[in-house]
């Protein structure tokens, strides 16, 4: 059976056209020395200068790596217990867990952008009446005390939202690690004088670390690119990179935009490829130990 | 052999309300090679996991030089374990594997101003390079001190796991079928392997396997067990030449075990015929159980038989043939040197030291009759039994852990 015809050639060349033909025009017009997004005004790296002299793409990229590293090390630290947690219980309770953790990796992200929103403007107004409520009462007005729990929309919503959206990546990650993990493994180390935890620190945890760094990287691109549900989270003090992006768009499409593009896209690519070449190398270690 | 260091107490387990263990009672020597046997599903492996402290039985006691360990974790046992798949650390190279325990910092009570302190100690790192190259030397791993686990063949990583949990001196060694995934020849090198070692560093090795020929190669004593309870403890020699019931007498090699009839001592009767034998101690006309061990029935022309068959199989065993003798609709089992056609009318002679009266039991019965025999039906009905002990003990251990 011959597969490669030149009709189905055609049509994966076509595809990748398609795929990656705007990406492409992106990244030539980020180099035009030209205002306009259609004429061909020779190759310059202005517009990336003027990128790194602006004010505004620069605090907003400083918050997104922020939120975007201050997310994973935390979605992964509570994906990597949970998917733990998950593995120790019985099926059918693990089973729904699972589901209940593969619903936000499926659910559009308007949809969590929004109810996310609703969340914390409810819980802000809550604590909002109830730090009112306390500072109304004479105890607290006698000792001259004030209190004020509310909060607003802002870097720290941003950041519990992306936590969230994060831990489901981390478990998909860990959790076929530790369908592999030899169950005899922390009781042989606890049997050799270690207690629970070091077993877990020096045995269990050295194996799940390749499934915990890819669940890590994965959450990293997720927060580093995230639109939707940032800007429903972020109120109006902070913005992120793709956020401002989406800014300067609605004003008039500079290509300063098409360079910022340049380099986010540069960026997902290269932690893409990093993630990728490290599973393939697992595979291939993989095969090569069952081979024996 | 030394004096008593291991003692369980009617030992009861359960898992979801299905009993695992039934008032266990047993004694392990020092020094002793120790061996729990029995099929699938038995509670030998539960046994031992109690010893190692992985698991903690529902009722009972277990005493390690007569002090109660019931609650004591696995770490502070002077208890090793081999674990049925090793459960080396993939992540360390051989020298790492075998130093892991003693690269744990002991608590050690300390006399200090009059006062016992208590601390932890590391062992100097000289100490351990000694230790893990002594005990290399011992399983006959040297030279591979910086190998990885996954370079190792299956019978290597046999030697380090045994390495790793000797070097911490343990006063046990438990085995949880560590020879079960290496092939015949391996295996058989390894049964001669594992004894010496245990002569060697002088230790107790308590051993759990569903291979009755493993047993009787390296045991002192051997503990069969069948549903949660021990059927027989003994050196090899009595369990095989005086096994107490029909189910100790058909898993401890091949037994013929016929209905008989106890008339006086000294002489039993089946197939409506006395027949000399050297048991006694029955109740006059008492119903037993006959046992009669296919190496021990002779083959003799019709006329001088004391019981006469038919020939229904032959198989070929290199060193003998398997013979199905039918006996009045009773198949019996006899291997011989000698060749008889399929067939072929012959006749048996059995001599009075060739018969084991025990007797009626639970089991009575059920074994023993060689009806259905052919080599196709023993091997399958072997693997089934592996895989059933393969998942029900993976998903006790799992219970087991999740506690």
């Amino acid at each position: 059976m011959k597969k490669n015809g030149v009709l189905s050639r055609l049509f994966v060349a076509v595809m990748f056209l398609f795929l990656y033909a705007p990406i492409f025009v992106l990244i030539v017009f980020s180099f035009n020395d030209s205002k306009s997004n259609a004429v061909w005004g020779g190759f310059t790296l202005d517009w990336y200068r003027e990128l790194l002299g602006n004010r505004t793409v620069l605090s907003a990229l400083q918050t997104t790596l922020e939120v975007s590293i201050l997310a994973t090390i935390i979605a992964t630290v509570v994906g990597t217990a949970a998917a733990i947690g998950f593995s120790s219980m019985k099926r059918r309770p693990r089973n729904l867990c699972l589901t209940v953790n593969n619903i936000p990796l499926t659910n559009a992200d308007i949809i969590t952008g929004v109810s996310m929103m609703l969340l914390f403007v409810f819980a802000g107004q809550v604590l909002a009446d109830f730090s009112g409520w306390l500072n109304a009462q004479e105890w607290a007005v006698n000792a001259n005390l004030w209190f004020d729990f509310s909060f607003n929309l802002g870097f720290i919503t941003l950041l519990i939202a992306h936590i969230t959206f994060d831990i489901p990546y981390v478990i998909v990650s860990v959790l076929p690690k530790l369908h592999q993990l030899d169950p005899n493994l922390a009781e042989a180390a606890m049997d050799l004088g270690a207690t629970r935890w070091t077993a877990f620190r020096k045995v269990v945890l050295p194996e799940l670390m390749p499934g915990i760094v890819n669940g890590l990287l994965i959450a990293f691109t997720m927060s580093i690119d995230d639109f939707v549900i940032s800007y429903f989270t972020a109120g109006s003090q902070a913005s992120t990179l793709s956020m401002v992006v989406y800014s300067m768009v609605r004003r008039r499409v500079s290509p300063e935009i098409n360079a910022l593009s340049t380099l986010m896209f540069v960026a997902v690519l290269l932690l893409l490829v990093i993630i990728n070449l490290r599973q393939a190398r697992q595979d291939a270690r993989r095969q090569a130990a069952l081979r024996r | 052999m030394g004096k008593e260091l291991i003692r369980l107490v009617d030992c009861c387990m359960s898992y979801d309300g299905e009993q695992v263990l039934d008032h266990i009672n047993l004694y392990i020597n020092d020094r002793e090679f120790l061996t729990l046997l029995g099929p699938s599903g038995c509670g030998k492996t539960t046994t031992l996991r109690i010893i190692g402290g992985f698991t903690t039985p529902v009722s009972g006691e277990v005493l390690f030089d007569g002090r109660r360990m019931n609650d004591i974790p696995p770490h502070q046992r002077q208890v090793n374990t081999v674990f049925q798949r090793y459960a080396l650390f993939p992540h360390l190279d051989v020298f790492e594997n075998v130093a892991f325990g003693l690269r744990i910092p002991k608590v050690v009570e300390e006399e200090r101003n009059g006062r016992t302190v208590r601390r932890k100690k590391k062992l100097p790192e000289k100490e351990i390079q000694e230790r893990v190259l002594e005990m290399l030397e011992v399983v006959s791993l040297k030279g591979f001190e910086h190998r990885r686990i996954t370079e190792l063949s299956g019978g290597q990583q046999q030697r380090v796991a045994i390495a790793r949990a000797l070097v911490n001196r343990p006063k046990v060694l438990l085995l949880d079928e560590p020879l079960g995934a290496l092939d015949l020849k391996l295996r058989k090198d390894m049964q001669i392997e594992l004894k010496r070692i245990q002569q060697q560093v002088g230790i107790t090795f308590i051993y759990v396997t569903h291979d009755q020929e493993e047993a009787l190669t390296m045991s002192d004593t051997i503990v069969v067990m069948d549903k949660g309870t021990i059927q027989q403890i003994g050196t090899p020699e009595d369990i095989y030449n005086e096994p107490k019931n029909a189910f100790v007498a058909d898993f401890i090699g091949e037994s013929n075990i016929i209905d008989g009839v106890m008339v006086r001592d000294r002489v039993v009767k089946m197939y409506g015929r006395e027949f000399a034998c050297l048991d006694g101690g029955f109740a006059e006309n008492e119903p037993v159980d006959v046992v009669i061990r296919p190496e021990d029935i002779d083959i003799v022309p019709p006329e001088e038989g004391q019981l006469v068959g038919t020939v229904t199989n032959v198989t070929f065993k290199g060193m003998q043939y398997d013979i199905i003798v039918d006996f009045k609709g009773f198949k019996w089992l006899i291997q011989t040197t000698d060749h008889s056609p399929e067939g072929r009318h012959i006749g048996v002679k059995i001599d009075p030291d060739g018969f084991h009266i025990m007797k009626k039991s639970q089991y009575s019965g059920m074994f023993g009759d060689y009806s259905s025999y052919s080599e196709e039906y023993e091997e399958l009905s072997d693997a089934d039994a592996l895989d059933e002990e393969d998942d029900g003990e993976a998903a006790r251990r799992e219970d087991g852990y999740a506690e």
